[in-house]
């Protein structure tokens, strides 16, 4: 029996109810996200798992996840943190934001702190430049907007969260299809 | 003092909650249409409307309602949610603080095109609204304004949110159904247009969330109450999204044809720390960064006026460039992040803006020479009018103008 | 026939049904318009933007609505701002195109320069270099030098197997996915995709086994680069090293037209070897495609496992002989038998093998029989598809009827063929007692319980429902049948049955229209057509034989009572490629020549007979079965001396009967195929070959063979609670000689052999991965189980060629013996 629906049948069954019943397809993309909130990422079984529900292969459902950059084939960091560095952003000081912060971190951008907690990464316009510098933190697939920042602000911040997450943690493996877009 | 038809939320407290948009006379229209219009009626009043999309395309917007045959069914009405443009952030506020008028909007929509589903497609980053809006329906349906036998007529409608998962051309429409659709959002061919082969292959009207919040108004107070705001052939007030180098950057909900002018120095009070203004992009990472000369600055924001400066009004989002800011830097930004969005489907758009991402790292890092300005300008030229959707037309605006317009911005980065 | 649009490229003016894209249009005129995403095959993408050509369209009055005009009265033309791809556009009237402007040509070249810059421009050593449309049409149409700087390039993962069958090159990958759509749209397999975007994106699987499709060699023959190559393959040689030998496949009764590239191998001692197989196109057979087995077993001819030696039986021992002795003393036992002397072929032979035993067991009034799974081939000859057939004509109004046969495993291309006449409009009706791949494509699927073929003959042939109305109302009938579930005489009433709703309907002899039987071996229709008939008492035959002389055949592995009758029997003469377990058994043994090896001609399920020549030189020791059958017809004193393949040929179309008349010139000729795919640019529809050797022709119907017999229901085998029915299957990838040797496709064969319902298997507590004892009434064996929801419960399926030896329905009981480690 497919592991997704054991978990979450409810859930699973709303999320078809959206879509006529012979577009099932349809569904990939919030069951996906339904995976991600509870695993924080999207293994291979469940891409499976998806695939069975919606009758497309797997290969289709990799596609998917492997598209957009929201989806994470594999875990990362437990807070992903997206500083918008985009034109707006920019125009108001947001590389120099993540430069500082990212040398407070002792990371690169797309890296991980060793913990295996923190994840920085510049992306791309978030519509919230009338308040930049900004960043958004993704847990699992909770997404909170932190705007009008500055480097200390944020490290309050991260403190405060890392703190209640803080548990013995393997190291993050890779996706075996890599890092995802350049 | 101009009109307000869609930012009702700054002068209507709690506006975002059921009960006070209801006690602000919230989905009276709705009722007066399904007990009482005609569908064909209504798409003839948003023609006369003279409304146009807010999306970026500006194409009249009962004119493409009217594109759908009445021989296949069923059809759909999706709204665009979408919201990716570097610089655009309007429809954000509408979807937090003025919710419901967007939903009656849809809702008006879909009935004048017997649409009796209806999705709304946010982008991934807008998990917190998406969940909010579940509820909304849900608050919706309960209350007898969505669901079967509305106000006991025949007509049934559901509306339905789809989120994204972080890519800007799913903003692009035929991408935004084929990722609706649970796949990777390429953008399709078109012809056939989604007006004909939309949603699950069905007639589909797609609309930007800022154009369907004013279906309400259009309805709701009448066609000359609309036309009273903008111009003859962009009536109606639109969201300017202002950003960038000035003292108060936000949404200014203002007539269309108003000048940048009064944008920039009236509503965002002037450039920050009194620095003088180099450049405006009209439409976000897709316009082109145009001169701000006193003529510029004098142009009415409306679909006729902007072109004439050398690039479109798009979503109206409105980046303003100081003196301080060198433009092949903005340039590097703008380069990156096409890069980044491009889908990979057709050839100039994925190793165009590689390329040209290649060659903006080399000037940036100061490794660049002259030539690869001229380099950088010609592979711009290459992708130009060859691309499949219009995201790889985009990636060089920005460039090809700054180039044209800010030379010496690139010169000082390479070696001389 | 659609309407047709006249319009002009370059100046020439070319007529074409409305619809047809630009791009076809003008090959049609022998104009080049580079594609790589386009294939004729495929829905057009419009991906790549290669094809963007000038288009024009007459400039019509707004008020009017008639065309405005030039001075000189011509129709004004008016010219879009942008170029058009030609692949998405469809021609219209009065459209003018020009292909060859300065703004065309200055297009192409600029999407050609940024397709090389992430281009690892390894042509020197690339599988694609000299066939590589790529190459081609960057030195006709490309930049002098890339302004790309080198050192700036994506570098990717240059050997990513997608499974172990084929091989991915990510740098030479171009995105244009012809090959994602393929597998999306013809294969209907979407194991492989895009994963990840812009610059990034990258073709990956993540199907088990990795990219999981038996068509899946056919993206190397359209992948425009040498991106996907074949893992027997890459590296292997270069295009222009190879030479090119035309044949057909015999691996399924389809026999798709194929191409041997062979060359002379030092690390073979100089031997000439086969390189690899491509499809040859046959827009009747297998238009330009072949499945996986037809691609890569031909390794089976290279197997050390080869016979090269005759070998006699000397006290209980085999021992090498020479030819001669061999021959006469199977020459001697021949004489001593007469009569009582039984000839066993199959399929596997060519015409002239089989009609030279023909006439051989003739002169001795011997039996012949053709040994195979399936019967009724008589009513094939009869009733069977006529000259002037194309599956590829099916659609619309038409109507094809599966029966008992599972055509993804047994007849791959004709899956294919099948599935897309059901999407351009053809009514399929899938009649089969479990699901099959083909029922998601049908308007009609009837199930029956196993072993009750009966009940669904009567409703296809009843008077009313809706399946026996689109059975009547067919404008055209092409049944399928096969031996799913069916033994000899279960299938001959089938095929006697369907041959009958033929018949009553009128449709004997119309193109078109006619009865295929899903045959195991891919000539043994032509054996059917030679004489050959099928024994449902075999058994006795054998024992009952003074000897019996075997002929490409391995009765033994299939059927324990025959492997019996085999030990008991006088003497055992055995021609094959390699010593089968009825080889084991023989008195003599003869080895024979593959048929890449030999000259042949054979006739496929559809009756066509096609014409094969030798590829590769066959091994020293070997003989054609033919020439084995005369040696040892001469030594007997029987005088049938016809040792080349033509002689042969002549004398059986000089007979009366279907054959009469046709000459080898006729099989060789060939009609303009479309699309025409143009290998000389390879741009258009891949590597797969133009076919210059002939596409075969279509036998005249069999009128000798009686019209409506009596029918013959087969009793329902009973089957007692607790028991349960065994049936044969067929699946593509068996245990057959040629798979096994070949040993490409040993990770796609299941270890399963049998396979219960998951109900069944939770009574007896058995698993996927168990072994288990099939206990017949009077035997027993062993074997590896599977499960499958897709099937019924209450019976047991057997697949054939697999060692667990099962030739009709049989009570049986499953019993587990050990389980798999994992469960
Ligand atoms: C690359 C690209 C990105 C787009 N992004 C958006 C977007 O984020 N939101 C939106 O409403 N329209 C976007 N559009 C425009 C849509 O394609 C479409 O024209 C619009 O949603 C139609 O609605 P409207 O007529 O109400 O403007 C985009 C178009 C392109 C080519
Ligand atoms: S592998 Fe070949 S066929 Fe597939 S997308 Fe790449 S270039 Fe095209
Ligand atoms: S776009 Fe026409 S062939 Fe690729």
């Amino acid at each position: 029996m497919n592991e997704l629906i054991k978990k979450h049948s409810h859930k699973v069954n709303e999320i078809l109810a959206k879509y006529p019943p012979d577009q099932k397809q349809a569904a990939v993309m919030p069951l996906l996200h339904l995976v991600q909130q509870d695993a924080g990422f999207i293994s291979r079984e469940s891409m499976q798992a998806v695939a069975e529900i919606t009758g497309v292969s797997t290969t289709e459902v990799a596609s998917v996840v492997g598209f957009y950059t929201l989806f994470h084939a594999a875990p990362e960091g437990r807070i992903r943190l997206q500083v918008c560095t985009d034109v707006a952003c920019d125009l108001r000081g947001a590389k120099e934001y993540l430069e500082k912060l990212c040398a407070a971190l002792g990371i690169q951008p797309g890296e991980t702190t060793p913990d295996g907690l923190v994840t920085i990464e510049e992306v791309k316009c978030l519509a919230a430049c009338d308040r930049a510098p900004m960043f958004q933190a993704q847990m699992g697939d909770e997404l909170s907007y932190h705007e009008n920042q500055n480097v200390d602000k944020t490290l309050d911040w991260l403190s405060s969260m890392t703190a209640s997450l803080r548990k013995p943690e393997s190291k993050p493996t890779t996706a075996e299809e890599g890092g995802k877009h350049e | 003092m101009s009109e307000i038809f869609l930012l009702r939320n700054r002068l209507i407290p709690g506006l975002n909650q059921f009960k006070v948009y209801l006690e602000n006379d919230g989905f009276a229209t709705w009722k007066k249409a399904v007990t009482s219009l005609k569908p064909e009626d209504m798409v003839n009043e948003v023609k006369a409307s003279g409304l146009r999309g807010r999306g970026g395309a500006g194409f009249p917007t009962g004119l493409k309602w009217s594109f759908l045959p009445n021989t296949i069914w069923p059809h759909y009405v999706v709204a665009n949610a979408d919201e990716s443009e570097p610089g655009t952030f309007k429809d954000r506020e509408l979807l937090e603080f003025n919710p419901y008028q967007f939903l009656e909007g849809l809702m008006l929509a879909s009935y004048a095109v017997r649409a009796q589903a209806a999705y709304i497609y946010f982008r991934g980053e807008f998990w917190q609204i998406a969940q909010k809006f579940d509820e909304r329906i849900a608050e919706l349906t309960a209350a007898g304004l969505l669901g079967d036998h509305l106000f006991g007529t025949d007509y049934s409608l559901r509306v339905y949110t789809h989120l994204g998962a972080g890519a800007y051309i799913c903003g692009e429409e035929t991408a935004l159904l084929e990722s609706l659709e649970g796949k990777m959002g390429q953008p399709r061919l078109r012809p056939p247009f989604p007006a004909v082969y939309g949603l699950f292959g069905m007639p589909t009207v797609i609309n930007n969330v800022e154009t369907l919040t004013n279906l309400p108004i259009i309805f709701g107070k009448g066609v000359p109450y609309f036309r009273s705001q903008g111009t003859e052939k962009s009536p109606g007030t639109k969201i300017f999204s202002l950003s960038g180098r000035v003292n108060k950057p936000g949404n200014y909900e203002l007539p269309l044809g108003t000048t940048f002018r009064e944008l920039i120095y009236t509503h965002g009070e002037g450039i920050l720390n009194g620095a003088k203004i180099k450049a405006i992009m009209p439409a976000g990472a897709s316009s082109a960064l145009i001169p701000a000369t006193e003529a510029a600055l004098d142009t009415p924001m409306d679909y006729e006026s902007v072109p004439t400066l050398g690039c479109a009004l798009g979503s109206a989002s409105v980046m303003i460039l100081d003196e301080t800011t060198n433009a092949s830097d903005l340039v590097n930004d703008t380069v990156h992040f096409f890069a980044h969005e491009s889908c990979g489907k057709c050839t100039p758009c994925r190793e165009g803006t590689f390329w040209m991402s290649r060659i903006v790292d080399r000037i940036a890092s100061g490794k660049g020479k002259k030539e690869d300005i001229d380099l950088l300008e010609s592979v711009a030229g290459q992708i130009q009018n060859k691309c499949l959707c219009a995201l790889g037309e985009f990636s060089i605006v920005a460039v090809q103008s700054a180039i044209k317009n800010f030379r010496a911005d690139f010169d000082a980065r390479v070696e001389s | 026939m659609d309407k047709l649009v006249t319009l002009k490229i370059d100046g020439r003016s070319v007529t074409v049904p409305a619809g047809t894209m630009i791009v076809d249009a003008a090959k049609e005129l022998g104009i080049v318009i580079p594609v790589f995403c386009y294939h004729p095959k495929l829905k057009p993408a419009g991906m790549c933007r290669v094809c963007l050509v000038d288009v024009g369209r007459p400039q019509m009055d707004r008020a009017t609505g008639a065309p405005v005009l030039n001075e000189d009265g011509t129709p004004k033309i008016a010219f879009g701002p942008k170029l058009e791809t030609a692949c998405t556009t469809p021609v219209s009237e009065g459209m003018v195109v020009w292909g060859a402007t300065e703004k065309v040509m200055e297009a192409r070249k600029d999407v050609l320069e940024m397709l090389l810059t992430s281009h690892p421009l390894d042509c020197p050593v690339c599988d694609k270099g000299g066939e590589c449309p790529l190459q081609n049409l960057t030195m006709k149409f490309g930049p002098g030098e890339s302004r790309f700087k080198f050192d700036e390039k994506k570098h990717l993962a240059k050997r990513v197997p997608l499974g172990e069958l084929i091989l991915l090159d990510r740098e030479r990958c171009i995105q244009c996915g012809r090959c994602v759509r393929f597998q999306e749209q013809l294969a209907d397999d979407p194991v492989i995709g895009f994963y990840n975007r812009g610059r990034s994106i990258q073709i990956t699987t993540f199907s088990t086994p990795g990219f999981d499709s038996i068509f899946s060699g056919n993206t190397t023959d359209i992948c425009p680069v040498g991106a996907l190559t074949t893992s027997d393959f890459r590296f292997g040689a270069r295009a222009w090293e190879m030479k090119e030998k035309p044949s057909i496949c015999t691996q399924c009764p389809v026999g798709c037209n194929i191409m041997y590239n062979i060359r002379r191998e030092a690390k073979s001692s100089g031997r000439m070897v086969i390189k690899r197989v491509m499809p040859r196109q046959n827009e009747e057979v297998n238009e330009i495609w072949i499945c996986d087995k037809g691609r890569f077993t031909y390794h089976y001819a290279e197997s050390p496992e080869r016979l090269t030696s005759p070998l006699i039986r000397r006290d209980g021992e085999l021992v090498q002989v020479g030819w001669e002795e061999a021959v006469s003393y199977a020459a001697d036992k021949v004489k001593a038998a007469g009569s009582s002397l039984a000839v066993i072929a199959s399929g596997r032979l060519s015409n002239e093998d089989l009609f030279t035993l023909k006439t051989f067991s003739n002169r001795i009034n011997g039996k012949a029989i053709l040994h195979t799974t399936i019967s009724g081939g008589d009513w094939v000859s009869r009733c069977g598809l006529t000259p002037g057939s194309n599956l590829g004509e099916l659609g619309g109004n038409d109507t094809i009827l599966v029966f008992a046969s599972d055509l993804h495993e047994e007849a791959p291309l004709w899956w294919l063929r099948v599935k897309t006449a059901a999407e351009r409009g053809a009514c399929l009706i899938v009649v089969n007692p479990r699901k099959t791949r083909l029922d998601k494509y049908a308007c009609h699927t009837l199930r029956y319980v196993y072993g009750e073929e009966g009940k669904a003959l009567q409703e296809i042939t009843s008077s009313s429902g809706e399946i026996a109305s689109a059975v009547k109302e067919a404008e055209n009938l092409v049944i399928f049948y096969g031996s799913e579930g069916l033994g000899l005489a279960q299938s001959a009433y089938v095929a006697e049955s369907l041959a009958g709703v033929l018949q009553s309907g009128g449709r004997v002899g119309k193109p078109n229209n006619g009865l295929v039987a899903v045959w195991q071996k891919g000539n043994d229709q032509g054996a059917w057509e030679l004489g050959f008939r099928t024994d449902e008492k075999l058994q006795e035959t054998i024992s009952a034989a003074m000897g019996v002389y075997i002929a490409g055949a391995d009765p033994a592995s299939e059927d324990p009572q025959l492997k019996i009758a085999l030990q008991r029997a006088g003497f055992v003469i055995v021609q094959d490629l390699f010593l089968t377990e009825t080889a084991k058994l023989a008195d003599v043994v003869l080895p024979a020549r593959a048929v890449m090896e030999r000259e042949g001609t054979a006739v496929n399920g559809e009756r066509r007979l096609q014409h094969y020549l030798p590829a590769i030189p066959a091994p020293v020791g070997t003989r054609a079965d033919h020439e084995i059958t005369s040696a040892i017809a001469q030594a007997a004193g029987l005088d049938l001396l016809e040792i080349s393949v033509e002689s042969i040929f002549e004398r059986m179309t000089a007979e009366p009967g279907v054959f009469e008349g046709i000459t080898l010139m006729q099989l060789g000729e060939v009609k303009e195929q479309r699309p025409s795919i143009g290998r000389n640019w390879k741009y258009y529809g891949g590597t797969s070959y133009d076919n210059h050797h002939g596409l075969g022709l279509v036998l005249p119907l069999n009128t000798e063979v009686p019209l409506l017999t009596a029918k013959k229901a087969v009793p329902v085998t009973e089957v007692i609670a607790g028991r349960l029915l065994a049936v044969p299957v067929t699946r593509l990838y068996d245990r057959g000689g040629t798979v096994t040797a070949s040993d490409m496709l040993k990770e796609r064969i299941s270890s399963g052999v049998v396979s219960l319902h998951p109900e069944d298997a939770g009574k007896l507590g058995a698993n996927t991965g168990d072994r288990v004892v099939l206990k017949f009434a009077e035997r027993e064996l062993e074997c590896g189980l599977e499960l499958n929801p897709d099937q019924p419960s209450g019976v047991a399926l057997v697949v054939r060629s697999m060692g667990a030896m099962l030739a009709a329905p049989a009570e049986v009981a499953v019993v587990v013996k050990t389980a798999a480690k994992d469960s």
